[in-house]
């Protein structure tokens, strides 16, 4: 039987781990090299690697890390972070990726994720899908401050649009979760399914940093609406997070960052849990 | 040496750094000399089966892989490196494989929702007949699988390990110098890198360096 997939997380800025709290306040935790070894000696299912780095001249770093990754974990390995040509995927791939995750540049031109799974394989083009419920998301906007997400093609594809008159429901962000898009994120994930992405990384940025438990309605609803893999992330501060995340939640996999990098717990004592409970884990 | 094939698709890296990890000398070539100098070859492949096939013939390298096949020489396929030895599939409509080993290529249409597609992740491998790249592989090992078409099969004679997923599909075929996985073993840790010594431990002499 297919196990249900435990991933670390490495948000990565500049060559080095960090973590934030809400994508705010980072911590400097290690070479990024270093902890995939780790994690690919504790068994974990595969290994993301989310790089932050803003400033385009840092940007190659990413490689670097991805190459020497490579050369040592013999475990699958996801990259997402600035992402926004075919020539990006192309490079982290041929660095070593086995998946490239976009976000942004998918928001801002869906044809991108079409575009990059032709030219590689649905197989590795994950779309990211940043998330807030509804109500929270209405509140953070009633002031009217902030930057719109909104893409250009929005009025051209309204069913992919929230309701503006219902607080149902969740509306997917961009840029790290600051800028609302008006886009309904479970038509969103059915539409990026449809224009050949192979998996969704689902984080919900009401979770993210709160150690609360994943977004199980959120999650719930887009797993069962799309036909291929969800990931679920946000918000895990224990097993048993991951434990509902992958039954109550139906992901396929869940991701998680601090709690692992922290030794709060290792992937083996997770996988334990998750197995004496009844979920299929690679052990 | 192992020619790792060159023919623009997939990771390359991977593969070439997971058989450097147990002690096989690796080149990745897309020069058909080197491949026929190769003691042992192995042709990767992610990605549209129609592409992969297109890529080989526009490389030139489709008759360097057919006289490596019909070699003595070990041939390793990896993922649609495995498919395209077969007779066709049936991804965006019909199109023609290597033909080397019978059977076709067909996508997973789970009837169970629940099951997602592409199969992605670590799922079990059922031996089925034990080939030398098996040795010391326990039963329903875990290895590491990507992919949204599978192959079948009518020659049982061919199928070396087996994998329940919507069917109980070919994860692994063997006749004689050739061996192909659905999974991949350069992404399956300490099972992937075992199958890779094993098979890097057929290659006998040192052959020419390329």
């Amino acid at each position: 039987m297919l196990a249900k997939r435990i991933i670390p997380c490495l948000d990565v800025k500049d060559g080095r781990v960090v973590k934030g709290v809400n994508f705010i306040g980072l911590r400097d935790a290690g070479d990024p090299v270093q902890c995939a070894a780790r994690y690919d000696q504790e068994g974990a299912d595969e290994l993301t690697f989310l790089d932050i780095t803003a400033s385009h001249e840092k940007r190659g770093i990413i490689l670097e890390v991805v190459r020497r990754t490579a050369e040592q974990a013999f475990m699958p390995l996801t990259v997402g972070g600035g992402v926004r040509k075919v020539e990006d995927v192309r490079t982290l791939l041929k660095a070593g990726a086995d998946k490239v995750s976009i976000n942004t540049a998918a928001v801002a031109d869906p044809d991108f994720v079409a575009a990059a799974a032709r030219a590689f394989g649905a197989q590795c083009i994950v779309v990211a899908v940043d998330a807030r419920n509804r109500a929270a998301s209405l509140e953070l906007t009633a002031d009217g401050g902030g930057v719109s997400g909104r893409p250009a093609w929005a009025d051209t594809y309204p069913e992919l649009l929230v309701d503006p008159a219902d607080s149902k429901g969740w509306e997917i962000y961009t840029h790290g979760g600051r800028r609302p898009t008006g886009i309904d994120a479970v038509k969103w994930a059915r539409r990026m399914e449809e224009l050949g992405c192979g998996e969704i990384l689902l984080t919900s940025m009401d979770r993210d940093g709160t150690k609360a438990g994943y977004d199980l309605d959120l999650t719930c609803a887009v797993a069962e609406a799309v036909g291929i893999p969800v990931i679920a992330s946000g918000g895990v501060g224990s097993p048993e997070h991951m434990l509902t995340g992958l039954t109550e939640g139906k992901a396929d996999a869940v991701l998680a960052a601090s709690i692992f990098h922290y030794g709060e717990y290792t992937i083996t004592e997770v996988k334990r849990y998750l197995a004496e409970r009844g979920v299929c884990v690679r052990e | 040496m192992i020619a790792v094939v060159d023919y623009g698709v997939g990771n390359l890296r991977s593969v070439s750094k997971a058989l450097e990890k147990v002690g096989a000398e690796v080149c990745v070539t897309s020069d058909p000399g080197e491949i026929s100098a190769a003691d042992a070859v192995v042709l990767p492949g992610v990605g549209a089966f129609a592409h992969c096939m297109d890529n080989l013939r526009s490389a030139g390298l489709e008759n360097s892989v057919r006289e490596a096949a019909a070699s003595r020489r070990p041939f390793l396929g990896i993922c649609v490196g495995m498919q395209i030895l077969f007779e066709e599939s049936d991804e965006f409509g019909r199109v023609e494989g290597l033909g080397i080993l019978p059977g076709r290529v067909r996508r997973f249409e789970p009837k169970d929702h629940a099951l997602k597609v592409p199969h992605m992740g670590w799922n079990e491998i059922f031996v089925r007949r034990r080939a030398p790249h098996l040795a010391g592989i326990d039963e329903a090992a875990r290895v590491y699988f990507v992919h949204s078409y599978y192959v079948e099969t009518n020659d049982a004679s061919i199928v070396a390990t087996t994998t329940p997923y919507c069917v109980d599909f070919v994860s692994s075929a063997w006749r004689g110098n050739i061996f192909a996985t659905q999974f991949h073993p350069e992404k399956s840790q300490a099972t992937g890198l075992k199958i890779l010594a094993n098979f890097a431990a057929l290659v006998k002499g040192s052959g020419a360096a390329c």
